[in-house]
């Protein structure tokens, strides 16, 4: 395989992100969304209430924590997919409170679902044209002209089949989505959302259920994002890829915002311990469950 | 029993303007339905305005037949907003309810005797052809070979349907084979996907319904354009009617929806010939008129075969189907 040929170059951690203490609702050097006063209550449930949170430009933040902690709740919301009780928040300076979920991805901001969306019965190849933003094509009036879009739609093509090459995707270009594996499916709705050039992807697990020998090629997409220029807001469940590529992590319990700091530090964090990762961590699975010892192992 | 009659009357029902109209309506339903995903279940009150604005706008307001078709299309316009503005935010299943509703209200305004000036409330409206046929460029006479032997009127009114049949082929086709056509096949299948990718959706369903519905109401014009306006056709059995042509012939495809107007018609019209052809001699113990009742029972048994065989419809791509939800 070629990655055996270019080992991947281990590439630099953004650092000096934050002002001041990484305590929650840290203040940011540059920051590309900053929110205020967020909450979302479902009747008596609080899935989010997030004080204040800033998420750093062209870096690659973590969204971690435990199962309903209200990490996807706080994405919908951030997107326009969700509204809140109250609060507010700006992206690129700009105030987003209200604005419809397809305004925001307009503005930049794209983000791809936990549950995964592939436009089924749609081919690959369209799921990618789809993603495309200011289409003259897509136009009630100019649609029925093709010469007026023809051009643009050929360059979009070529741009669709880059990213597919990249996402290993090609392939299957001219299938329907629907008969896309689950792993593949996630690669393939992140690499629609690029399709739109957003200034920030959001991306909902991108890795659940994808094998490691692709999980590795995809972290290494999620960093080229970063070197062009994106920034990377994910959430994600495995530490090790937490570790790996992100450069600040966020961590939410019960709606909350409990940390923020640099990864190394976070996990050493005794309420992140607490609220998310568990005195077992760095045990073995086998022997948290008993069904052998860590001499066993040895 | 005079097979030559029954044939001839079977095959003549392929160019009638039922037909067209039929046609037209259900290229209308596949923009919502098969292109969309807009589960509109009010059709017929499309076809209604179409016809009911023809009709109301040349008797009670003296308009020429061409200013009667553009009041046609501007009332499905309007009944298109009216619809689309409240409940296209809503769930799939609520519009369907939404729609049967408007269609009745439609169909009921048109019946009640409160407007029987315009409407002619249970008569419904006839008498509104002078324009119309003095547009006429045939000179006198009847043409045509064997079943499709009509008069200049008749065949007036078969080759202005036909002509608006081609136009709204051609434009649905233009239309769903576009980028702006792959928008709509997104929303169909997920709209918060579409969303996330910077696309109004809500624009995008109104614009098929806006289009979807001036393609069925040309249909009920068509429909109303030979003879008469009645208000007994524009039931709800109607909207089931054109459903059947158009999952018949294949939801989301552009000619499908000709195709299963015509397998309808040309079979309504050989069961309506045919079986009361054999009660007369004898071989269904039954009256004439349960032989119509058998008519629907049996239509409706073939196209129920035909949909659980082949779901897709008779032009619909199978591998579709492979992966419907
Ligand atoms: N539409 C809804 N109606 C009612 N409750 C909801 C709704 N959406 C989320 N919740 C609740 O809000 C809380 C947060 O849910 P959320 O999906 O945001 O969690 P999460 O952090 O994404 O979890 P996971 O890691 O399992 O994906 C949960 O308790 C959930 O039950
Ligand atoms: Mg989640």
């Amino acid at each position: 395989m070629s990655s055996s040929a270019n080992p991947p170059v281990a590439r630099a951690k953004a650092t000096g992100l934050h002002v001041g203490d990484a305590v929650p609702g840290v203040k940011k050097v540059d920051p590309i969304i900053v929110v205020d006063g967020v909450k979302r209550t479902f009747g008596g449930l609080t899935a989010v209430d997030v004080d204040h949170l800033e998420v750093p430009r062209n870096a690659i933040t973590a969204l971690i924590g435990p199962n309903g902690a209200g990490k996807t709740t706080l994405f919908n919301l951030l997107t326009g997919f969700d509204k809140p009780d109250s609060g507010s928040w700006t992206f690129d300076g700009r105030s987003l409170s209200g604005v419809p979920a397809f305004r925001a991805a307009r503005m930049g901001l794209v983000r791809t679902f936990q549950l995964t969306k592939a436009l089924g019965l749609l081919t690959v190849l369209e799921n990618m044209k789809l993603g495309a933003k200011d289409q003259t094509g897509e136009k009630f009036l100019s649609s029925i002209f093709p010469f007026l879009w023809r051009k643009q739609e050929e360059e979009l093509e070529v741009r669709a089949m880059e990213l597919l090459t990249k996402f290993k995707l090609d392939a299957k270009a001219d299938d329907f989505a629907a008969s896309l594996s689950g792993g593949q499916r996630k690669l393939l709705e992140m690499a629609r959302a690029l399709m739109g050039q957003p200034t920030m992807v959001m991306l909902d697990e991108p890795m659940a259920g994808v094998n490691p020998a692709l999980t590795q090629s995809l972290l290494e997409h999620i960093l080229d994002l970063k070197d062009e220029g994106m920034t990377v807001l994910f959430v994600e469940h495995d530490m090790h890829m937490v570790r790996h590529i992100a450069d600040w992590v966020v961590v939410m319990a019960e709606g909350r915002i409990v940390a923020e700091g640099a990864p190394a530090d976070v996990m050493k964090n005794p309420a992140v311990i607490d609220a998310y990762l568990g005195a077992h961590q760095e045990i073995d699975l086998g022997v948290v469950t008993g069904r052998h010892t860590p001499e066993d192992k040895a | 029993m005079d097979i030559v009659q029954i044939l001839s009357n079977t095959a003549g029902s392929v160019l009638s303007p039922v037909t067209i109209g039929y046609a037209l309506a259900t290229i209308g339903l596949a923009m919502h339905f098969g292109y969309a995903g807009l589960l509109n279940m009010g059709i017929a009150g499309f076809m209604a305005i179409g016809a009911y604005g023809y009709a109301i706008s040349i008797l009670s307001f003296g308009f020429p037949w061409w200013g009667g078709v553009l009041v046609g299309m501007v009332g499905a316009v309007l009944f298109a907003l009216v619809l689309g503005v409240p409940t296209l935010r809503l769930r799939g299943d609520y519009l369907a309810i939404v729609t049967i509703a408007a269609a009745e209200v439609l169909r009921l305004l048109f019946l009640t005797t409160a407007f029987e000036e315009y409407t002619g409330s249970a008569d419904g409206l006839s008498g509104y052809h002078d324009s119309f046929r003095a547009s006429n460029p045939l000179p006198d006479g009847r043409y045509g070979v064997g079943p499709f032997t009509y008069t200049e009127d008749q065949w007036w009114v078969r080759i202005l349907g036909l002509a608006a049949l081609a136009l709204a082929l051609l434009l649905v086709w233009a239309l769903v084979r576009s980028p702006w056509g792959r928008v709509l096949k997104g929303i169909r299948e997920d709209e918060d996907a579409v969303r996330a990718l910077g696309k109004n959706v809500f624009a995008y369903k109104m614009q098929a319904l806006v289009i979807g519905g001036v393609i069925a109401a040309m249909g009920g014009v068509v429909y109303a354009l030979p003879a008469s306006v009645n208000p007994g056709v524009y039931v709800t059995s109607l909207t089931f009617f054109v459903y059947t042509a158009l999952l018949l012939g294949g939801a989301a495809t552009v000619f499908g929806p000709v195709l299963g107007s015509v397998i309808f018609w040309v079979l309504q019209t050989l069961l309506g010939n045919l079986l009361p052809a054999l009660v007369e001699i004898g071989v269904l113990p039954m009256s004439t008129s349960q032989s119509q009742t058998l008519r629907f029972i049996l239509v409706g048994v073939a196209l129920g075969l035909i949909v659980i065989f082949r779901p897709q419809g008779i032009l619909g791509n199978k591998k579709e189907l492979t992966f419907v939800k």
